[in-house]
């Protein structure tokens, strides 16, 4: 493994532990994001999931039901990934 | 290999509510204060609290500590220690208001007071009419409790050491608590926490079930920790249940679904309710619905390929009413329960929500065990708060808010006692003894080291659904001496579970791998507490006894790891100032 690597797949291995929250309806969301495309996540996938994951449960709960906009618009792509899992 | 030894006055395990108020009370007393989580503090399970925290403040009506002390012993069905309880229910006020300062965003009324929301069980007057009791911050009331405390923490200089991992209790020959071991997770390094007090704030375990309302972190491991280091268990027959979470999910489907029409109905399509209570119906108490769903189940009517759970039907609704009258239900149903519930009923269950046993300790927070001729000897350095600790306050059955109430309350009690304790032994830290660590190491090269060994999903999964068919919230005898056998014979399973991945940094399956451990004793205790106490009380219903029975079970049952040993010990019926509520029968 080449050292970006090793880099990259320790920032998905802290994201990953990052995804067990407060609130179980995000752990159950994020637990099927990871199952569908935990293998497929690139580097700007993991800053983006690094940013939504240092969100309050509530508030990354109301984005996940669709009860508010994502206030960041880069980060939209990725939101519909998790909204869709 | 010797362990790098990092010491502080007070070591606290757990950063949820209860663990913040402690470490703020010995914080604020100038002691340091090392305070371990597995996930960012803000992120424990206390965020998920909605209803409040309740305290007779008396802001919207007449109200009394010693009206709210009756309603929190009934609901405990008297198996509640009466000092505890009253220790919590006049401190409430105090702590709430302390809370209050501290900047949690609490409603208001519009003269500035605190506003109130009227609760289930809270009453005015030892028990005439309602009265508003909880205090709460929106719909995010755990949300704002935390932040608050996390705050002042940060100001009050309290050292946090975030995504680290408890394993083990580390005790002195004498059995003096001395710390724990802990693992980092960013590096994989296991590290001993050396305390002059350590506190167990670790939460409740509502995973062991199937279908809880609990998140994953929710794994007992105080629990674990404390049964490992020869410490009985104490009541954990005793689990609140939430008659209608989704199937499978476990998230809550509110009790309004049914108060709008909704009804339950078993894999015939039957509405049976009109069977166990012809009147009310679906609108029948909480206790009398679970148990009907929970019979339909074991005689074989539940729905779905497995049998296993009921449907809640409220297409017939229409989906304006539904709308207007449930927001949100059908975006809950459609991603939990993957159907669209103005045309197909949703799977729901009897779900787990919270955990009323727990470490045996008093009302200052110090753990208690049998020794010596007492039944509650105090374990020097050890203290235990919020849902991991059992005081007991809520005895058989909790009553909403009093949970947070509970948190507020026995974290800044055990935060006193542990700095009174800390103080009492004046400078330097006791030596270590020789070899202190090694359960833990020896349980991480064991895990290292397995070949052709389990898998932990799976096992945790026989777990979860052992307990939830033999131990729910309506008890059945076979199947609970059959629930007995089948967890008894996983520990030979649990044993012997294999990670594939022995990564160091943040190796998430090594970290379920050792919750799966403390899971696994909660259960036990569980399933082998429940068994034995053949009376029905509180929120532990048998079928075959379906009565109280004070003459032969006014007492809690104190689970010992070893040898899945069972005593027992006397429920405290003396308050500290006034007179005994005696038993009586609990009717709403
Ligand atoms: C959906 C829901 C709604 C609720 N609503 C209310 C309500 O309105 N009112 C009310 O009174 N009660 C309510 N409750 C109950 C109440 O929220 C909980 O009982 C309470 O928050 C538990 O707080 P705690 O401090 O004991 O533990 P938690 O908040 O669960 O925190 C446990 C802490 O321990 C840490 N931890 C655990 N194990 C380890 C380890 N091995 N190493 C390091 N750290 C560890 C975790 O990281 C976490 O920081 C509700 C519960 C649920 C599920």
């Amino acid at each position: 493994m080449k050292e970006s690597e090793a880099v990259r797949s320790r920032e998905l291995q802290r994201l990953r532990w990052r995804s067990r929250r407060g609130l179980l309806e995000l752990d159950i969301v994020l637990g099927r994001f990871w199952a569908e495309c935990g293998e497929e996540l690139d580097d700007s996938d993991a800053g983006g999931l690094a940013k939504l994951l240092a969100m309050p449960d509530n508030d990354l709960l109301d984005l996940v039901m669709g009860r508010r906009d994502c206030p960041d618009p880069a980060l939209q792509p990725l939101l519909q990934r998790l909204k869709a899992a | 290999m010797a362990l790098a030894v990092r010491k502080f006055d007070a070591v606290i395990v757990g950063a949820g509510g209860s663990g913040l108020r402690a470490a703020l009370e010995l914080s604020n007393a100038g002691l340091k204060v090392a305070v371990l989580s597995k996930v960012f503090p803000t992120r424990s399970h206390t965020v998920a609290a909605q209803g409040g925290v309740g305290a007779a403040l008396g802001n919207m009506g007449e109200d009394s500590w010693h009206w709210h002390m009756y309603d929190t012993i009934k609901g405990s069905d008297w198996l509640g220690d009466q000092d505890a309880i009253e220790f919590m229910c006049r401190m409430a006020p105090e702590v709430v208001i302390e809370l209050e300062h501290f900047g949690m965003p609490f409603d208001r009324n519009d003269d500035g007071t605190i506003y109130q929301r009227p609760f289930g069980g809270h009453s005015q007057n030892f028990g005439e009419r309602p009265v508003q009791r909880s205090c709460c911050a929106a719909d995010r009331t755990g949300h704002a409790m935390l932040h608050t405390l996390y705050q002042r923490n940060v100001l009050a200089r309290t050292q946090f050491f975030v995504e680290w991992m408890a394993l083990d209790l580390v005790r002195g020959a004498d059995g003096t608590v001395l710390g724990v071991t802990a693992l980092e997770m960013e590096t994989g390094e296991t590290v001993l926490f050396q305390g002059k007090a350590t506190l167990f704030a670790t939460g409740g375990a509502g995973r062991i079930f199937s279908s809880s309302t609990n998140a994953f972190i929710n794994t007992g491991d105080g629990l674990g920790m404390a049964a490992r280091a020869g410490i009985p268990l104490q009541d954990l027959e005793f689990w609140q249940f939430h008659p209608t979470g989704v199937a499978g999910a476990g998230v809550l489907i509110t009790e309004g679904v049914r108060g709008e029409g909704g009804i339950l109905l078993n894999r015939n399509g039957e509405r049976f309710m009109e069977r166990y209570a012809p009147t009310m119906k679906d609108l029948a108490s909480r206790d009398v619905v679970s148990r009907a769903m929970a019979t339909e189940i074991k005689e074989g009517r539940g729905a779905g390929e497995h049998a296993d759970h009921i449907l809640l039907k409220l297409d017939h609704l229409g989906p304006e009413v539904i709308d207007k009258r449930l927001p949100g239900i059908r975006e809950i149903a459609l991603k939990f329960a993957n159907v669209d519930c103005a045309r197909d009923p949703i799977p729901v269950v009897p779900t787990a929500h919270y955990q009323m046993g727990g470490i045996p300790t008093n009302y200052r927070g110090e753990v208690v065990v049998p020794a010596g001729g007492s039944s509650a000897s105090v374990v020097p350095g050890l203290y235990a708060a919020g849902e991991c600790g059992c005081a007991s306050i809520h005895g058989a059955n909790r009553l909403g808010t009093n949970s947070l109430t509970d948190l507020l309350v026995m974290g800044k009690s055990a935060g006193m006692s542990m700095a009174e304790y800390i103080r009492a032994q004046g400078g330097a830290h006791p030596a270590l003894p020789a070899g202190a660590g090694d359960e833990a190491l020896a349980r991480l090269a064991r895990l290292d080291g397995q070949k052709g060994g389990e898998d932990v999903s799976a096992i945790r999964d026989e777990i979860q659904r052992t307990m939830q068919a033999h131990c729910g919230v309506f008890r059945f005898p076979d199947l609970l001496v059959q629930g007995v056998a089948k967890i008894r014979a996983l520990g030979d399973r649990l044993a012997r579970t294999e990670i594939k991945d022995k990564s160091k940094v943040f190796n998430t399956a090594r970290v379920e791998a050792l919750e799966l451990e403390n899971l696994y004793e909660v259960a036990r205790a569980t399933m082998v507490s429940a068994e034995a106490r053949k009376e029905t009380r509180g929120a532990h219903d048998r079928e075959d006894f379906h009565a109280r029975d004070d003459a032969s079970w006014l007492k809690h049952t104190l689970w010992y790891r070893e040898g899945d040993r069972l005593a027992y010990k006397p429920v405290n019926l003396k308050p500290l100032t006034v007179d005994s509520i005696e038993p009586k029968a609990r009717v709403y």
